[in-house]
């Protein structure tokens, strides 16, 4: 009895994390980091072009 | 161009490192600038990473890391804002499903730091406990312990402590046990 209240507790913890975590997901992701990468990514071939 | 740059991967995990960021810190720009951050040390680092390993446990690696450097630096405390948010929900434990959410996200952002990562890692992310031992620097046994005090306290803060085998209890099964009671007698 007390196991399986452990158990369903659990589960309903991990439930509730995987929401507040898809969420975070489900948000999308800003432009500016893809727009960093692509920075950097400039940025290492111009220093290619010159060495 | 080289072929198969792993930097060209790191776009794939930016929602992944995102979440894992925001779930951590609880707050939207600091867990931007965590993003950021990482994001160029991981592209400045690259021939550190090891082909063929988790690039995304590489990169919460990273974060997680700039997230302690950055408070280790802040001294930042958690602690004052522990008071007043037990006080909210020692008020009272709500039903519903999305009061249910929301008393989570409290007790989730009460856990100390380490405890709420290990949580996030094994029980969110899908990592297993090795690989969020390693990510964290510390033992397997401790990633346990911290997943399993996390859970008992969120329990406790979600008001699932000593009375949970009654709240947990269903009408059928109550009958049942009352049932049982009165035949023994």
């Amino acid at each position: 009895m007390q196991s399986g209240g452990k158990n369903n507790r659990e589960s309903v913890i991990d439930e509730n994390l995987k929401r507040v975590f898809d969420e975070a997901l489900e948000e999308g992701v800003p432009d500016r980091f893809k727009d960093l990468l692509d920075q950097l990514k400039k940025q290492d071939e111009e220093q290619d072009k010159r060495s | 161009m080289s072929h198969a740059d792993p930097r060209d991967e790191l776009v794939e995990h930016l929602p992944a490192m995102r979440a894992f960021a925001i779930s951590l810190t609880r707050n939207g720009s600091v867990a931007d600038d965590m993003v950021q951050d990482t994001l160029v040390k991981a592209w400045t680092n690259i021939d550190k990473f090891q082909a063929g390993t988790n690039m995304r446990a590489w990169l919460f690696t990273i974060l997680r890391n700039t997230y302690y450097s950055a408070r280790r630096k802040s001294k930042r405390e958690v602690s004052d804002v522990d008071g007043v948010l037990t006080e909210k929900i020692a008020e009272k434990p709500a039903h519903d499903g999305h009061m249910q959410m929301t008393d989570f996200r409290k007790a989730l952002a009460q856990l100390k730091d380490e405890q709420r990562e290990a949580l996030l890692l094994v029980g969110a992310s899908g990592f297993s406990y090795e690989e969020a031992a390693q990510m964290c620097g510390v033992a397997v046994g401790t990633i346990k312990s911290r997943t399993n005090r996390a859970r008992a306290r969120l329990a406790e803060l979600m008001g699932h402590g000593e009375n949970e085998s009654l709240e947990m209890t269903d009408d059928a099964t109550m009958s049942v046990i009352s049932a049982s009671k009165t035949s023994s007698f």
